[in-house]
């Protein structure tokens, strides 16, 4: 790639903090760095995998609106996580992990337990409990 | 306190820490040279092993290699932790840091705070060097960033011990001690043959240039057999990889031709040029296939582009790849 054809295609990264360092070929034919904002093909390939991310968290929503799953599996998907995520970050097994995603077990959980994925999660034990808490998040880019 | 550590940013974090702590032991290597003699360049296509439910395609050797590879052609000596006990994990950090040495630490990406939103995944191959300490505030040395960043204490023990695939388990390393004359010569090439061995000879399919080639040949049958969808999301993946915060562009293929040109001047061998130019071209040419590969899928079923079509890229791509490694493979002083 030459120099002046190293792209700058504003997409997800931040002048002045982090931008992409390319190695490219000056007019002479040597090779050196330069810093790029972005590439138009790369910021297609992030979108769409962000927009898969949100079609799922919207669908734990709508399954823990309906009372069919417990909150935690929408705040799971919220933190990107998978079930060997969320298990090995409380330090519980998968499968007692995978019990309290239902409904019927997370509403008999300890106020202990509820702390640990609560902190795990990055909120507050009551906000993961309050179900009406999930229909206001907004899940959406920053565009 | 604060050791007086140049920040200098790289393409990719674990070039760029080995890079910024070879300096600081008064070696100064380019990154694309780190990235060469530590053999860095490769591929892999590995459909057995799943990140968020895809398979794991990837350009260069695992996590960690490359510090590996560098320090022990090199001569230097290291020394290398992975801890249990976080409390610990943290005191013997803090200890070094006394001692005036920078550490650099595995860490992973999704607790850190400064980093782009968008980049924050469950990925644990992050690497940093933290070179002070002041009240609570750890100084850090990120090579993806443009300047130096603080760390809170807490926020460090939370990376450091990040869960998920490969967990870093508070991984740290520090240079131990340098030999009094550095051989460059014949790290750089065994750094050479060690790649050309790796992309022309390893007996599975899934490595190498042999690699390339069966990823071509998945790919054909991709939307038959897994939707237009997910066919969508794995070519995505495909670029993500390729394009990632780190490669240099096009892989870490434009790395490598950097590393060439570099070579041609030390070894005194001028035709390692030419091949230089060739992997510009190729670099060029992974380029080309991620324009097209975008096209594919953002505009999902209008089908200007086909996997067929981007298949045979690949194949072409494995042609030429193949091609320079074979000429590379017998490199000599």
């Amino acid at each position: 790639m030459k120099k002046d054809e190293l792209p700058q295609d504003k997409g997800y990264l931040i002048e002045g903090k982090v931008r992409d360092l390319n190695y490219v070929v000056d007019q002479d034919g040597r090779y050196v760095s330069a810093l790029s904002i972005g590439w138009a093909p790369k910021n297609e390939a992030i979108k769409l995998a962000w927009e898969e991310l949100y079609e799922h968290i919207e669908e734990a929503r709508q399954l823990v609106l309906a009372g069919k799953a417990s909150p935690l599996v929408f705040y799971m998907k919220l933190n990107i996580m998978d079930i060997g995520i969320l298990a090995s970050y409380t330090g519980m097994s998968r499968w007692k992990v995978r019990k309290h995603l239902k409904m019927k077990c997370f509403s008999k959980l300890k106020p202990e337990i509820l702390a640990k994925y609560a902190e795990v999660l990055n909120i507050t034990p009551a906000d993961l409990v309050n179900t009406e808490r999930i229909r206001e998040i907004v899940i959406r880019h920053e565009d | 306190m604060k050791i007086d550590f140049q920040h200098n940013q790289a393409a990719h974090c674990e070039n760029g820490v080995t890079s910024n702590l070879l300096k600081f032991y008064g070696i100064g290597l380019s990154e694309p040279m780190i990235f060469g003699i530590g053999s860095g360049y490769f591929f892999s296509h590995m459909p057995f092993i799943r990140l968020n439910g895809m398979s794991v395609t990837s350009f260069r050797v695992l996590p960690g290699w490359v510090f590996k590879r560098v320090t022990r052609r090199l001569g230097i000596r290291v020394r290398r932790y992975k801890f249990r006990n976080r409390d610990m994990a943290m005191q013997e950090l803090d200890k070094l840091l006394e001692k005036g040495i920078p550490v650099g630490l595995l860490v992973g990406v999704f607790h850190l705070p400064y980093f782009p939103k968008e980049y924050r995944f469950h990925f644990n191959a992050h690497n940093i060097t933290v070179f002070g300490k002041e009240g609570d505030r750890y100084w850090v040395s990120d090579p993806v960033m443009e300047s130096v960043e603080t760390l809170s204490g807490e926020e460090l023990r939370k990376v450091r011990f990040a869960m998920g695939t490969y967990p870093p388990r508070g991984r740290m390393y520090y240079i131990t001690g340098i030999p009094e004359q550095v051989e460059l010569k014949p790290a750089i090439i065994k750094g050479i043959r060690k790649t050309a061995k790796d992309m022309l000879t390893i007996p599975i399919p899934m490595f190498g240039v042999k690699g390339i080639r069966f990823l071509a040949n998945r790919m054909r049958k991709w939307p038959a057999k897994l939707g237009e969808k997910a066919a969508a999301l794995n070519l995505s993946q495909i670029i993500r990889m390729l394009e990632e915060i780190g490669t240099g562009g096009a892989g870490f293929r434009f790395i490598y031709a950097a590393f060439l040109q570099e070579c041609a001047v030390i070894l005194q061998q001028p035709w390692l040029n030419d091949l230089s130019r060739e992997m510009t071209g190729i670099g060029d040419q992974w380029r080309e296939f991620a324009v097209q590969a975008a096209r594919c899928f953002k505009n999902r079923d209008k089908g200007q582009t086909s996997y067929d079509q981007l298949a045979d890229m690949l194949i072409m791509i494995a042609e030429r790849e193949e091609k320079v490694f074979i000429q590379l493979r017998n490199i000599g002083l």
